[in-house]
């Protein structure tokens, strides 16, 4: 897991390049966390741009989870709120919730994911993207943690 | 039952140890202090795994390969496993085999010295206290593995009954097995790798038997068991011997065989088919619903003198009103309570254990389904957040076994 999760930094870093700024890894597990993005406590990332915010689940997230197996999604057009959960990744190990770190209606889901649910593994902040959000209420990005921040709170939370 | 994603790995942690009340919806620093360390703890953390409170005890679900990994290196190599936080328990004195006939379904008289098989601890009502490999080293000396989760239960349940037993002048004593650990070796490199570690010809010793002998230098206790469906063997070692062993063993596999942790024990022992205690049987399910009858023996049913024989007696001649089952299922991996409907949307059971199955790359569960909806093939539904998905009954295990049998 290690080495794939290693792998995985290295491409994206290399995709950093070009649409953001270096990434940066967590000390001791390796994970990306990619600068321009807002994270939630519960381990999701946002990307505004424009009028849409994508949201996914961090690299720290998919590494702990282990292989995703099935992701469950919602319908384009039903609304998230923020801090509430829109669906489920389900692993070998567990199951666990998604949260939407942003209020707002669904504009498009990431249906390569129902084939494909390993993107989520492989490409967490590009491909294994979950949902695209208008969002209803901008502002919440404000609360979210920037790169730096989420980087931290993961350290803290792993050194528990 | 579901833990968002910042329960990260803690999930599976309560999936596990429902059987420990106390271990549910602990988060990561479920006071750590408190939990029971085996000998090779330092070895785990050395080796990258990931320490979880099970059951009371600070335990590896997983180490550096990923669960996935895990399972299938398990089938196609080898595992070893540190299983020390289940209880070793010897039952000695001339009239052991009648006192532990009084508080187990299985044939214990009738096993031949030096062999064991898997037998239900049960209570007045005939429900499961605990299932545990229980092995007659000698007419007069027995030796059985219960779960970790159970310990307090089970040993109070046979104390209180032994001195009942002792006070009607019945000869029968304990020796909880404290000083030793317990070592699952599972796999086909198993065998292989623990002949380089012992003289005796282990060719010659076939599933369920039982062997005291030394390996690696230490006095060990060896049972051709476990709990993967693979061939392979528990061992239980002085405790001071555990970790030395533990390396003779990876060592010798030429790194083949993988420490693996408890995460791909339970993918591994869902795809054989086999119970865990807590989640797929409970005080109140029978051995006869658990599909167990098989583990009751010949002579135990013709004359029952087992705690809750009348009710178990019953049901086999009656039939059970619900059964365990197995099922395969689209969709998102069921888990756990979710409802199990017939094809017109009729509840008829609940699933207690499923999940992705790394072998066979779909997913696997068990579950209780009402009598006559337990016929393989029985097309059923699974509902899962809400919402529903086909599944149909199928037989167990999933993944053939593969134990060593003349």
């Amino acid at each position: 897991m290690w080495a794939s999760s290693i792998a995985n930094a290295l491409r994206v870093s290399t995709a950093s390049r070009t649409s953001f700024p270096p990434a940066f890894s967590l000390t001791r597990c390796f994970s990306t966390v990619l600068e321009g993005l807002k994270y939630a406590s519960s381990h999701e990332w946002v990307r505004h741009e424009g009028s849409v915010a994508t949201v996914g689940i961090t690299d720290h997230a998919q590494d702990h989870l282990g292989e995703v197996v099935f992701v469950d999604l919602p319908e384009t057009g039903t609304s998230v709120s923020s801090g509430s959960s829109f669906g489920a990744v389900e692993s070998v190990k567990a199951t666990s919730d998604i949260n939407s770190p942003i209020s707002g209606e669904i504009v498009e889901v990431n249906t390569k994911l129902t084939e494909t649910p390993g993107l989520v593994n492989s490409s967490p902040y590009e491909d294994g993207w979950m949902i695209k959000v208008k969002p209803s209420s901008p502002s919440e990005l404000e609360s979210l943690m920037g790169a730096k921040e989420y980087t931290k709170f993961c350290e803290e939370e792993e050194s528990h | 039952m579901r833990g968002g994603l910042w329960q990260l790995g803690q999930s599976i942690t309560r999936r596990l140890a429902q059987a420990d009340k106390k271990t549910i919806g602990r988060r990561c620093f479920a006071s750590d202090a408190d939990l029971k360390k085996t000998v090779l703890y330092d070895f785990h953390v050395v080796h990258g795994g990931k320490m979880v409170p099970f059951a009371g005890w600070s335990m590896p679900i997983q180490y550096k390969d990923s669960i996935m990994d895990s399972t299938v290196n398990c089938r196609e190599n080898g595992s070893l496993f540190d299983v020390s936080h289940m209880c070793g328990l010897s039952l000695k004195g001339k009239d052991t085999i009648p006192f532990l006939e009084k508080l187990v379904i299985g044939d214990v008289a009738g096993l031949a010295p030096g062999t064991g098989t898997l037998t239900v601890f049960t209570n007045e009502k005939g429900g499961a206290i605990d299932d545990s490999v229980v092995t007659k080293v000698t007419n007069d000396h027995i030796y059985l593995v219960v779960n970790a989760g159970c310990r307090d239960k089970d040993l109070t349940h046979i104390e209180e009954h032994m001195k009942a037993f002792k006070s009607k002048g019945g000869d029968v004593s304990w020796h909880i097995h404290d000083e030793r650990s317990l070592l699952a070796l599972q796999g086909p490199l198993a065998a292989p790798v623990l002949q380089y570690l012992t003289k005796d010809d282990l060719s010659k010793m076939y599933f369920g038997e039982f062997r005291v002998l030394d390996i690696n230098g230490a006095a060990c206790f060896l049972t051709r068991t476990g709990y993967t469906g693979e061939d392979g063997f528990e061992i239980s070692v002085p405790s001071e011997n555990a970790v030395d062993l533990a390396k003779a063993i990876l060592e010798k596999s030429e790194g083949k065989i993988r420490l693996t942790g408890l995460g791909a024990r339970d993918s591994l022992r869902l795809e054989a088919g086999l119970c865990l205690y807590g989640n797929d049987m409970e005080q109140h399910i029978t051995p006869v619903e658990a599909g167990l009858t098989w583990a009751i023996g010949k002579r135990r049913r013709a004359e029952g003198g087992f705690l809750g024989a009348d009710v178990i007696l019953k049901q086999i001649e009656e039939g059970p009103k619900i059964r365990r089952v197995g099922f395969f299922s689209s969709g998102p991996p069921p888990r756990s309570h979710s409802e199990i409907q017939d094809t017109n949307g009729q509840n008829i059971g609940e699933i207690t254990s499923g999940g992705f199955s790394p072998c066979l790359k779909k997913n696997i569960a068990m579950g209780y389904v009402k009598s006559g909806n337990h016929k393989a093939g029985t097309n059923v539904k699974i509902v899962i957040r809400g919402k529903s998905y086909d599944g149909a009954v199928t037989k167990m295990p999933f993944v053939p076994t593969k134990y060593y049998k003349p």
